[in-house]
């Protein structure tokens, strides 16, 4: 047997590709369904919590920035294991794929606050004052006439963060939730063979390589044109 | 209130399992001073390559980011650790990590400096290279230091994030922060020593997450 056969049998299987291709379809589901309910959950939040924080309520304030820069500041795997081994034991029984969700929606919520914040902080004061002043309200003005535009500033970062934060799902694996890196590692022990790992690989391949390239793509889209 | 003491903030346990956390911090701050340097400097060739104005070392250098931008470093690092032996390689712990980590990171600072590296300008190339300094000598004296100050804030701000990553070693046993404390979890059934982990990674980051929140307001202004 030549090498190129011997690698090929070794990390490109038919048998193993065959037997295998279901569960890594299945991981896939579980990943994209985990990553749009991230996405949905983790930007919503954020976006509501720099509306809120527009207010200047001085401890609700404080207490956004409080969740924000420790959400920020934690690995998100030291407060998944936390939250998954910690909440039984004051009775919160949540799922893998629930925890998984919770923490990855709270680290995209702190980071996307961040960066709509720092969008409405841009805005010159002038904007504020001419839209107040045509008789909206501060809520009217801070939705259509700011958040629009702190919106679109922000839209280059909070591509590159939601990208990078979705990506974290395959840490579920840790706790159990059935994404692809859980099923390539389970079936790649069964099988002592590296064949599910790289099918694996390009599973993640596929479902993210799109996501990079549409983000490399808005990213020159929508940024800003310095002289 | 009690079961949350006991089980959450347990001074005893936490007393007993602080040596083996600091052992573990040490390690991870170890680690750390081997993936940062290697990001910050993969980076900047990674930056040069996809600037570059031949287009045979632009474009691959493009593609290879973007595959390590699209690959989760947990799936990275899982492949080299236990994919590559099948190969024949057989990488220790640590080099699987830092090789894993260091890819990573340097696509992600390799951005990071491309982007400084467009904000300075054609111009200023131009302007530097008619004076008489070499290619070198523009970036190392012109084009770096402007476009390192113009992307600071995100340097810094990814600094956190790889010290954030160096958490997911623990998954393929490096003997880390966080691979203690779960271990020390497991071994007293109690969670006080995550929490002593969390406060541990707290303890660093937060400052820097501070400053970087600082950073990013005196540059937009």
């Amino acid at each position: 047997m030549s090498n190129w056969q011997r690698f090929l049998e070794t990390f490109f299987d038919p048998a193993m590709l065959a037997k295998y291709w279901p569960a890594i379809l299945k991981g896939m589901a579980v990943t994209l369904e985990l990553g749009i309910a991230v996405v949905v959950t983790g930007l919503g939040l954020g976006l509501a919590l720099a509306c809120i924080r527009s207010y200047r309520w001085r401890v609700l304030n404080w207490l956004i920035v409080m969740l924000v820069d420790a959400f920020r500041a934690l690995p998100p795997l030291v407060a998944i294991l936390l939250l998954y081994f910690g909440l039984p034991n004051v009775g919160i029984n949540l799922s893998s794929f629930a925890v998984l969700w919770l923490v990855l929606s709270l680290v995209l919520a702190a980071f996307s606050e961040e960066i709509i914040w720092a969008g409405i902080t841009s805005t010159s004061k002038g904007q504020w004052e001419a839209a107040r002043s045509t008789g909206l309200t501060f809520s009217q003005t801070l939705v259509w006439i700011i958040l629009p535009q702190a919106i679109r500033l922000g839209v280059p970062p909070l591509t590159n963060r939601t990208i990078a934060i979705v990506k974290n799902t395959a840490l579920g694996t840790v706790i159990g939730v059935p994404e692809i890196l859980n099923q390539a590692t389970t079936a790649q022990s069964f099988t002592g063979n590296a064949t599910p790992l790289m099918m694996g690989a390009i599973a993640y391949l596929v479902l993210f390589i799109p996501v990079v390239v549409a983000g490399r793509w808005i990213e020159t889209r929508f940024a800003w044109k310095r002289a | 209130m009690d079961i949350l003491v006991e089980q959450f903030f347990n001074v005893e346990i936490a007393h007993k399992v602080l040596p083996l956390l600091l052992r573990g911090l040490g390690t991870t701050l170890w680690l750390c001073l081997i993936v940062i340097p290697l990001g910050l400097i993969g980076g900047l060739a990674v930056a040069l390559a996809t600037t570059s104005l031949r287009r045979a070392l632009r474009w691959p250098a493009v593609a290879l980011v973007d595959f390590f931008r699209a690959i989760p470093p947990l799936v990275l690092l899982v492949l080299l650790y236990s994919g590559l032996p099948f190969a024949g390689v057989r990488l220790t712990p640590i080099e699987a990590v830092a090789l894993g980590l260091g890819l990573n990171t340097s696509s992600y600072f390799g951005e990071i400096y491309r982007a400084g590296i467009e904000s300075v300008g054609r111009g200023q190339w131009e302007a530097a290279r008619s004076t008489g300094l070499g290619p070198l000598q523009t970036l190392r004296f012109v084009v770096l230091p402007q476009a390192v100050r113009n992307v600071l804030p995100d340097l810094v701000s990814n600094t956190v994030e790889v010290v954030k990553l160096t958490s997911i070693a623990s998954v393929v046993s490096f003997p880390d922060l966080l691979y203690s404390a779960d271990m020390a979890r497991s071994l007293t059934y109690n969670q006080t020593p995550v929490v002593l982990a969390a406060l541990i990674y707290l303890a660093i980051l937060w400052p820097l997450v501070r400053l970087v929140s600082h950073l990013e307001r005196r540059v937009a202004v």
